[in-house]
């Protein structure tokens, strides 16, 4: 089951291209980029381990880039997402977060029903790779490097098939 | 990409790959035409280089250039031949002829005060307009920016500063000092490996420029040769000679709304004789000193010395020779020499 939370959840996974775009976009706006990734997918889930602390003072989405490849090195095998903060207003506040790397393999969801007073049913969402201890979840993947080590991961070519620009849509 | 332009329409999507050929941005922003034309029929026109180069306006940089340095003519030359290269390879990748990106790492060499960094700032600026580098901004850093304290602090750092000057220009002042073979332990050798590796991973990101003094650069790049390959062009800054220390100095009064009387800048002239056989003596920067020091002792000259209490603006903007005989540098060399005129050592007693 493929998971999607934040922007763009409707698009097919973003390339490395797209994900530059709107880093850059975030950075022009004068927001700070940040990483952060996590192997528990609970969309309950808000609070990420953080890759880094968030960017503040960069002017290009190379940086971003640098951080992303590193990060996908390092937690290849979890969810990654990119998420941007607005200090306008005198505080940090979220403006947009979206999902920059998955795992191989999305177990999914089991849902279950528990049935309390009268005919009344509750309804919970447990995350399959939740069963195993952190750290354990997703089996960890083999990653191509190309000569400088980034990693060569394109998502759509393991999960959604192709990128945006041949409108293949799922 | 035309039968997706609706998916591009949200702000933040723009069609992938115009972000990644720092060119499309730089020079096909001037002339936007151009893009929506196929290969084929561009490499059969004719294109008029000299236009290119007003569109892409580094002449505008030249100029402020030779406006703003005065002397400098092999960097001058230097710079052109190297903006020269970065047009025509620029042109290249507009007809889809070049291959890698060029190497544009530099390293600046020459005694203090001789206009690196000004140089630097000058060179993000025509590396911008080439569309070399995405944003053209200057990250001027020495060592402490960029070696940590302690054991695992060098690295977070120095990959903060790269960050930092990505998509710009990383001007490392005094790079030597990264390097200390005394000292096996030292953490410069871990910032340097990481700067290696950077600059050769991520050469259209960012350009690196190194400065420094001749001979401390010269057993720098000996004893780090990753570094002297990594490096296209070395450009070496002369010092600069007593008449073009003499514009300079006219040149920073001007800008500061001063000026030198006759007297003054005779006694300019001598002060530069005298200075430059003193130790420490730091091209421009020292000369800006002295002006700075003059610019003290006019102020007070008028504050105190007015018997008649009225001054005119031309009392204001005026430095005048007592402002400058007043030096230190004269009272030393006065003692130690007779070139000085007499005139000059009159009024110093």
């Amino acid at each position: 089951m493929r998971i999607t939370q934040g922007c763009f959840s409707f698009l097919p996974d973003l390339t490395d291209d797209q994900i530059r775009a709107q880093v850059q976009y975030c950075i022009d706006k004068g927001w700070a980029v940040n990483i952060e990734f996590t192997d528990d997918p609970h969309p309950r889930n808000t609070y990420w381990d953080m890759w880094g602390l968030p960017m503040f003072d960069i002017k290009d989405a190379a940086a971003v880039m640098m951080e992303l490849a590193d990060c996908r090195k390092a937690y290849g095998n979890l969810y990654i997402r990119i998420s941007a903060i607005d200090s306008t207003a005198g505080w940090e506040s979220l403006r947009i977060s979206f999902i920059v790397n998955r795992p191989e393999e999305e177990p999914g969801f089991h849902l279950q029903r528990q049935e309390s007073n009268g005919r009344n049913i509750r309804y919970t969402t447990h995350p399959y790779a939740a069963d195993r201890p952190e750290g354990q979840r997703y089996a960890s993947r083999s990653i191509k490097t190309n000569k400088a080590g980034d990693p060569l991961v394109s998502l759509n070519k393991d999960s959604a098939g192709s990128g945006l620009g041949s409108g293949n849509s799922r | 990409m035309t039968d997706t332009e609706g998916v591009y329409n949200h702000p933040g999507i723009t069609e992938p790959g115009v972000d990644k050929q720092p060119t499309v941005s730089g020079v096909f922003a001037v002339t936007p035409e151009v893009v929506n034309q196929p290969d084929v029929d561009l490499l059969g026109e004719q294109i008029d280089l000299a236009q290119e180069l007003a569109d892409a306006g580094i002449e505008d940089v030249f100029e402020l250039l030779d406006k703003e340095l005065i002397g400098l003519a092999p960097v001058k030359t230097r710079i052109r031949e190297i903006a020269a290269l970065l047009l025509v390879e620029a042109l290249r990748r507009k007809l889809g002829l070049s291959g890698d990106p060029p190497t544009l790492h530099m390293s600046f060499t020459g005694n203090p005060g001789t206009g690196k960094t000004t140089v630097a700032l000058r060179m993000a600026e025509i590396l911008h307009r080439l569309g070399f580098v995405r944003k053209g901004h200057l990250v001027s850093v020495t060592r402490d920016d960029l070696v940590g304290q302690y054991i695992g602090h060098t690295a977070p750092k120095t990959k903060e500063i790269v960050k930092k000057a990505m998509g710009g220009v990383l001007f490392i002042d005094e790079a030597y000092y990264l390097y200390r073979p005394e000292n096996e332990r030292d953490y410069g050798q871990e910032a340097i490996e990481i700067l290696l590796q950077v600059m050769e991973n991520h050469r259209e990101d960012l350009v690196v420029i190194l400065a420094g003094y001749v001979e401390r650069m010269d057993r720098f790049f000996a004893s780090n040769p990753g570094f002297r390959s990594r490096i296209a062009h070395h450009i070496d800054f002369p010092d600069y000679s007593n008449e073009e220390l003499l514009a300079i100095g006219e040149l920073i009064l001007a800008k500061q709304n001063y000026k030198f009387s006759p007297a003054g800048r005779e006694a300019m002239a001598n002060y530069i004789v005298a200075r430059k056989k003193q130790p420490h003596f730091a091209n421009a920067r020292s000369i800006r000193n002295a002006l700075d020091r003059a610019r003290l002792r006019q102020a007070n000259r008028l504050v105190r010395g007015g018997a008649t209490g009225r001054i005119t603006a031309n009392d204001l903007t005026t430095i005048d020779a007592p402002d400058l005989l007043a030096s230190r540098v004269f009272g030393q060399s006065a003692a130690t020499q007779t070139s000085l005129s007499e005139e000059t050592e009159s009024s110093f007693g």
